[in-house]
């Protein structure tokens, strides 16, 4: 079946339909990660992004449900050039045309994702609509678009109950208690601490700072997330009780623009974000550069930064943008990146032993 | 960390001649260092033996030395030139090996020379396997079981241990050479009597056989600051147990999750971080298919052909990178040349897929085996790129130039379906036309798999283009089955077949469909970033991106294709040369190749890059983006000559020399023709079309004559005939390779073989040189030592060559290049081939002389005549040295291959000895070309009946030099006769000891061996040569060599006088 990818612009890709035959209107992203594209339509932080894949072979080693980063895709749509139609790895169990059906996702195939990414680049990132409809008059559909905002994404991402993850089973006890403020938050980020031996509690997002504080948590973790940050303004003042607490934090994406706002610097869009697993960022203490999973399309604006609060930790090599915090007399480190990747290069990981060193562990 | 102020002079090491396993990228890689080098100012002086390479240019290094790869010449070369630093990396194995043997004498320390880009005990940790298994355990990075293991009684008890089958690896050996799979303890015993001794150690790893894992590499970088970065993945079509440099091998890999992915690379950077590697390093993984186990096969701790491979797929230099971190620099100091915007700690990501697939040698070796294996047999290979594997795939099959087009190209219908299961099991060049053979049968994927091992996402891509054959075949041929065939790649002319619609209707079909090849560019960021740099590859279902520009008026330059026998490095060469030279004249330049090991290839040679199959079809899409204003053939060797005909059609006028006048080099009639009215005698001979009219022909001529289909480069399918037996045999073989082309007849001259290029810009010639082979005429002159100058010709017959080269290029209307090829017998010269373009020779050549002979053809055709350009036509004055050019060969590598020299071209590479005397630069020839005598001091000589009194003046002199002779019975009876001494010794099917236990006992140095012309190769002879040459003996097959050889052992120079080619001027 015929499907139509039209951009606010007016641009159409005429393509073929996968997943379900909905429309949707969304934001069009692009994300440039060769492999992992099933912890990208899992990742809670494309909740009202529509997402194209760069790489053009898509579904090549099918389905895996353990690889999901949460339980359900987010992505309102999905664009890649080619579907495989034969997948095969040894843990493969469906496929992604099943996977996408299953979940009800819209997409669209057989389009030039290049040709598309480019218009991105240049135009920044813009509204689209996947459907397969042909509309002789762009009129309607391009004034529907013009008025899509992604909204209310974190509180639909975020748990609804608190939660427990205990350690991995090699640890007889908890080496930490951390509380996770969940704000759209992909399984790994739980998944590391337990690994590492801390007792992971995830709380929803609207949880009162109180609550978090009196549970005497060794530490706080804030995780990823999507949508535009400004627009949480309640969450941002109960992260800022979490500041003045002197528990330590580590956060991560959503969570660092969070802890930047919640002390009185600025946010801006990117013209297109960063996403993909191939971005590297300075450590400006060390000089040392990491290869970074990134997925986001807002960024701390350094110039907003009150310098008695935080100074930049990591800066983004390709075009200076911040990619972490410190924070000046506080046990609080913040990072714009994807220390637990999946997907992506696992060089980060290291930040979540910092974190429990933080805490004073080992 | 900025640069490190002390490095100020760098002395580069090459790899040497072109061989199996170490071939054209490391010209590439070092050409693409010493600039990188030279950017930041850095005095470079490079040694390398090979002069077919770019990297000997003066233009690319400041002081260029081709002498022998040799400790002692590199000694001598530091303790003259004085550099501060050594590079080793960007030379292949030959010049990590060197470095460790300098590093190990202590020469380097005593000299105060540092190694940068790697350190003795990197080198050591990677290389020695003792070393490298103890290093990747402690950092808990799984290798498989194995064992070292120094002679045979304890390899075939570690064998036992682990279980049959093994892999035996020898250490410190290039493309795997000497190893294998041992099923049983024969084969154990008999692979690792032969690797322990090509090993530079005399080790031998025996290991776990892992046959059937998926094979995954990853080319990964590293800094002095100890960031880590990687380049790119890759994955073998073909499981563990095909080298990699035999395997098709995508990019990046396609059937791996991002938890195998990541995990493979998390452990690739976790071991380049305990090597300590500052530069590139290549890490080869077996991964188990059913689970996340692995083992790391091996590391390669500098540039290899996988990171060519990896620069070309994703567009990031690692051969630049690495030399700039070799100076200190850190990944995020060094700009992205592509994108400009990004830093060389960006990783690429590819918005495309990437097919290698090797160019193997059967076609030269046809009694050679075409099973693959552990040892590498592709002396090239080509790249393809596209948007879908299924494309990528099509396009890399045409890329090879070995008249295959499709799957269908090896028929394997005749097979039954047993046969046909046994021939999946058969590992070798033809396994995926096997494959899709199969398919047609409705043999499961789970069977193909179960036998291959190869990956069902692979079978399934086969069947995709089977299931279109099968679409194209049926009909009918709707606009959009024609698309959907297009975005498959399958070229014009298979669409023609299968639906039986003409060619020119399909064009007609797609054109009016708007169904034409867009452009899309290779920018290492999949479009996240706008690229500076115009790197396109074809695609059927996409925008196009390169832009038509028309400031300049625009040159298309033809590349050579994948490296192959008769057609090398020295056509990258010529071509990269040329674009330079049309770049200074004002021309935009466009290249067309499909080489990923190619200095051509690289993003910043010409103005513009095209990454495509060098096919009429491939290069009309081009032409109808670009409208080139001219392209120019004559530096690509054959593949752009056979392209002339076709661009004529396009209307794309051909530079230099018209294509009617090439065609008339070629054409026999007309060739004729132009001789006849020149008054210039050739060897007498016919054109026919039959086994028939060849026999016919010869017997009017007389036996022994030269039989050879035309258009054919390195005399391929050539053949010397003693009788109407072996013209039937050889034209059998002849219509397996080509069935277009008429088959040539002549008669066969014995003399001395001449060999001349020259320039000619329509009216003046400008001659460099006269060249002089040492073998007389019946070998190929790309396999027969090369002299210049000339040191048997007199005046008067120099008189006659000119002559006659001023009379064919003026006659052929030549504009460029020239290339001749007479005969001197006596004082009659005769012409046994004309090339209306550049030669093998022409790099060799111009080095040697200091004439610009590339550069100079290009300003001829932009134009220019030669006495504009400040030159005095007619030949030129001999230069102040003696240059000689040797063959290099890579038997050992291919089993089975039948090494006697002929007509048919053998050699994969070339060396050269300069010097001022004749007997310094033959032994310095000698040298390079790895001939290291005297060891043992025995020798075996057998020689037909004919040649038995010829080799007594040569047995003797060898004698004379301390060799002990043993020979058959009939050359020991003669040689005794004459006061040589020899003992005579059993021949093969006699009882032992007899001459194959000799040879096998490892005392031998040298085998004289000359077989009978003809068909009728003994077999007795065959089997001495190759297991001569499979335990490391020299084998001759020429007397002329062996002469040649005991001249040079006569006159072993002790101190040698090293030449700096950067001062060679023309005189």
């Amino acid at each position: 079946m015929k499907a139509f990818l039209i951009l606010e612009d007016g641009t159409v890709f005429e393509g073929r339909r996968i997943g379900s035959a909905r429309e949707v209107i969304s934001e069009i992203v692009f994300n440039t990660s060769m492999t992992g594209y099933l912890e990208v339509l899992t990742d809670p932080s494309y909740a009202g992004q529509a997402v194209v894949m760069t790489y053009p072979l898509i579904g090549n080693y099918g389905i895996c449900y353990e690889d999901m980063e949460s339980e359900r895709p987010w992505p309102d749509g999905y664009i890649v050039r080619e579907l495989s139609r034969t997948p095969s790895n040894f843990r493969s169990v469906d496929t992604i045309q099943n996977f996408l059906e299953t979940y009800d996702i819209p997409g669209i195939c057989g389009i030039d994702t290049r040709a598309l990414t480019k218009i991105l680049r240049e135009k920044g990132t813009m509204n689209g609509m996947i459907t397969t409809k042909r509309y002789e008059d762009l009129a309607d559909p391009i004034a529907r678009m013009n008025a899509y905002r992604v909204k209310g994404v974190v509180k639909a991402t975020s748990c609804r109950e608190k939660s427990v993850l205990h350690p991995a089973a090699s640890f007889e006890k908890p080496v930490k208690r951390v509380a996770l403020l969940d704000l759209g938050a992909k399984r790994n980020i739980a998944r590391s601490l337990a690994e590492r031996g801390c007792e992971v509690t995830i709380y929803p997002c609207d949880t009162p700072a109180e609550e978090i504080l009196g549970s005497r948590p060794d530490g706080i973790m804030l995780s990823n997330g999507p949508g535009d940050p400004k627009e949480n303004v309640e969450i941002i003042r109960e992260i800022r009780k979490l500041y003045e607490s002197d528990v330590p934090i580590f956060a991560i994406c959503l969570g660092h623009q969070l802890m930047a706002l919640a002390t009185g610097a600025d946010t801006f869009k990117l013209k297109y974000g960063h996403r993909g697993g191939n971005h590297p960022v300075k450590d400006l203490e060390t000089g040392r550069v990491y290869i970074s999973s990134q997925n986001h399309g807002y960024a701390v604006d350094m110039e907003s930064l009150d310098p008695k609060v935080a100074e930049p930790a990591f800066i983004n090599v390709n075009d200076g943008t911040n990619e972490g915090l410190r924070y000046l007399g506080k046990r609080i480190f913040t990072v714009q990146y994807h220390p637990e990747a999946c997907p992506g290069p696992r060089d980060s990981a290291y930040l979540f032993d910092r974190f429990i060193r933080m805490m004073g562990g080992e | 960390m900025p640069k490190i102020p002390e490095i100020k002079k760098v002395l580069m090491l090459g790899s040497g001649p072109i061989v199996i396993g170490q071939a054209a990228e490391f010209d590439y890689a070092g050409t693409q260092a010493c600039r990188a080098l030279k950017e930041e100012g850095i005095e470079v002086v490079l040694l390398n033996s090979n002069p077919a390479t770019i990297m000997t240019d003066k233009d690319i290094a400041d002081r260029v030395y081709i002498e022998p790869l040799t400790l002692e010449v590199v000694e001598q070369l530091i303790k003259k030139e004085k550099p501060d630093s050594v590079l080793p990396t960007q030379g292949g194995q030959a010049g990590l090996n060197l470095a460790m043997e300098l590093e190990e004498a202590g020469f380097l320390k005593e000299n105060n020379v540092r190694l940068i880009g790697t350190t003795a005990l990197t080198i050591k940790k990677a290389e020695d396997r003792e070393l490298f298994k103890e290093t990747m355990e402690k950092i808990g990075e799984p290798v498989a079981p194995s064992d070292i293991v120094e002679d045979v009684e304890s390899g075939l008890r570690i064998a036992a241990q682990i279980g049959y089958p093994v892999v035996l690896r020898p250490a410190y050996t290039l493309g795997g050479s000497g190893g294998g799979i041992a099923e049983n303890p024969e084969q154990c015993r008999e692979i690792l009597e032969n690797g322990l001794r090509l090993s530079r150690v005399g080790q031998v790893l025996v290991e776990r056989c892992i046959a059937g894992w998926k094979e995954i590499e990853y080319e990964v970088m590293r800094d002095g600051a100890g960031n880590v970065i990687t380049v790119c993945n890759m994955e073998n079509i073909d499981p563990v147990g095909v080298h990699t440099g035999d395997s098709i091998v995508v990019a990046p890999s396609q059937t791996l999750g991002d938890k195998e992915y990541q995990m493979l690379r998390s452990s690739a950077l976790n071991i380049i971080t305990e090597l300590g590697i500052t530069g590139g390093c290549n890490v080869q993984y077996a991964l188990n298919p059913t689970s996340f186990e692995y083992c790391v096969i091996e590391v390669n701790p500098r540039v290899s052909r996988s990171s060519a491979l990896a620069s070309k797929a994703t567009g990031y230099p690692i051969a630049k990178v690495a030399a700039k971190i070799a100076l200190g620099y850190t990944l995020d100091e060094i700009k992205n040349a592509v994108t400009k915007k990004t830093y060389a700690s960006f990783e690429p990501m590819l918005d495309y897929c990437v097919v290698k697939m090797p160019r193997l040698p059967f076609d030269k070796f046809i009694s050679a085996k075409r099973t693959l294996g552990t040892q590498m047999k592709a002396t090239g290979e080509v790249m393809s790129i596209c948007t879908n594997f299924e494309g990528a795939l099509m396009k890399a099959i045409r890329s090879l130039e070995q008249h295959v087009d499709c799957l269908r190209s090896y028929d394997f219908t005749a097979l039954d379906e047993r046969a046909l299961l046994k021939q999946l099991a058969q590992v070798d060049d033809r396994r995926i036309w096997v494959i899709a053979e199969a398919l047609r049968r409705g043999i499961s994927y789970q069977t193909i798999y179960d036998i291959t091992k190869i990956d069902p996402w692979f079978v399934d891509k086969i069947q995709i283009l089977v299931d279109m054959e099968d679409a194209l075949e049926k009909g009918p041929l709707t606009a959009e089955l024609l698309k959907e065939a297009k975005r498959l790649e399958f070229p014009d002319n298979v669409i023609a077949r299968l639906t039986g619609i003409p060619e020119t209707e399909i064009r007609g079909m797609r054109h009016e469909n708007g169904i034409r090849a867009a452009y899309k560019m290779v920018d290492t960021c999949a479009a996240e970033f706008a690229a500076e740099t115009p790197y396109y590859y074809s695609c059927f279902d996409g925008e196009n991106e390169a832009e038509e520009t028309h400031d300049r008026k625009k040159v298309l330059v033809l590349g050579s294709g994948p490296i192959r026998i008769g057609q090398g490095i020295e056509f990258d060469f010529c071509s990269v040369h040329s674009t330079w030279a049309f770049s200074n004249e004002g021309y935009e330049t466009i290249i067309v190749n499909n080489n990923p090991e190619t200095v051509s290839t690289d993003f910043d040679i010409a103005d513009k890059l095209y990454f495509e199959p060098l096919t009429p079809e491939d290069v009309e899409s081009i032409v109808d983006i670009e409208k080139p204003d001219g392209a120019v053939v004559q530096f690509g060797g054959q593949t752009a000559i056979k392209l002339t005909e076709s661009l004529m059609k396009m209307g794309v006028p051909i530079l230099g020399t018209a294509a009617e006048d090439v065609d008339a080099a070629e054409d026999r009639e007309l060739f004729d023709e132009i001789l006849e009215k020149c008054r210039i005698p050739r060897p007498a001979g016919h054109t026919v079309f039959t086994a028939e009219e060849a026999k016919r022909a010869a017997n009017e001529l007389g036996y022994p004559v030269l039989v050879r289909p035309s258009y054919v480069l390195g005399g391929q399918g050539m053949q010397i005939c003693i009788n109407d037996h072996d013209i039937d045999e050889f034209i059998g073989i002849i219509n397996q390779i080509a069935q277009d082309h008429p088959i040539l007849v002549d008669k066969y001259v014995v003399g001395k073989e001449i060999e001349v290029d020259a320039v000619c810009d329509g009216e003046d010639i400008l001659i460099p040189g006269i060249m002089e082979h040492i073998e007389r005429t019946g070998i190929h002159s790309g396999d027969s030592i090369s002299v210049y100058p000339a040191p048997s010709i007199g005046p008067d017959i120099e008189a006659v060559l000119v002559d006659y080269t001023e009379k064919l290029a003026r006659a052929l209307h030549v504009k460029g290049m020239i290339n001749i090829q007479f005969i001197v017998a006596g004082k009659d010269v005769y012409i046994i081939e004309v090339n209306p373009r550049s030669s093998r020779t022409v790099p060799y050549i111009s080095k040697v002389t200091g004439i610009p002979i590339v550069p100079l053809a290009t300003q001829v055709i932009c134009g220019h005549t030669l006495k504009e350009l400040g030159y005095q036509p007619g030949l030129q004055k001999k230069a102040d040295y003696i240059a000689i050019k040797m063959p290099v060969f890579s038997f050992e590598k291919i089993r089975g291959a039948d090494i006697s020299l002929g007509p048919e071209m053998k050699s994969t590479g070339e060396c050269l000895g300069i010097a001022k005397t004749f007997n310094e630069a033959l032994y310095k020839a000698f040298e390079g070309a790895g001939i290291k005598l005297p060891k043992h001091r025995n020798m075996i000589i057998s020689v037909r009946r004919e040649e038995q009194e010829d080799v007594v003046e040569i047995a003797r002199r060898f004698q004379n030099v301390g060799y002990k002779i043993f020979a058959t019975r009939g050359t020991a009876r003669t040689l005794n006769a004459h006061g040589v001494k020899a003992l005579t010794i059993r021949k093969v099917e006699q009882e032992s000891p007899n001459i194959l236990d000799l040879i096998l006992g490892h005392e031998i140095d040298l085998v004289i061996d000359i077989p009978h012309q003809g068909a009728e190769h003994s077999h007795d002879g065959f089997v001495i040569r190759r297991n001569a040459i499979e335990t490391g003996v020299h084998v001759l097959t020429s007397l002329d060599t062996a002469g040649a050889l005991a001249t040079s052992l006569e006159n072993r120079a002790k101190e040698l006088t090293l030449i700096d080619i950067a001062t060679v001027k023309n005189v």
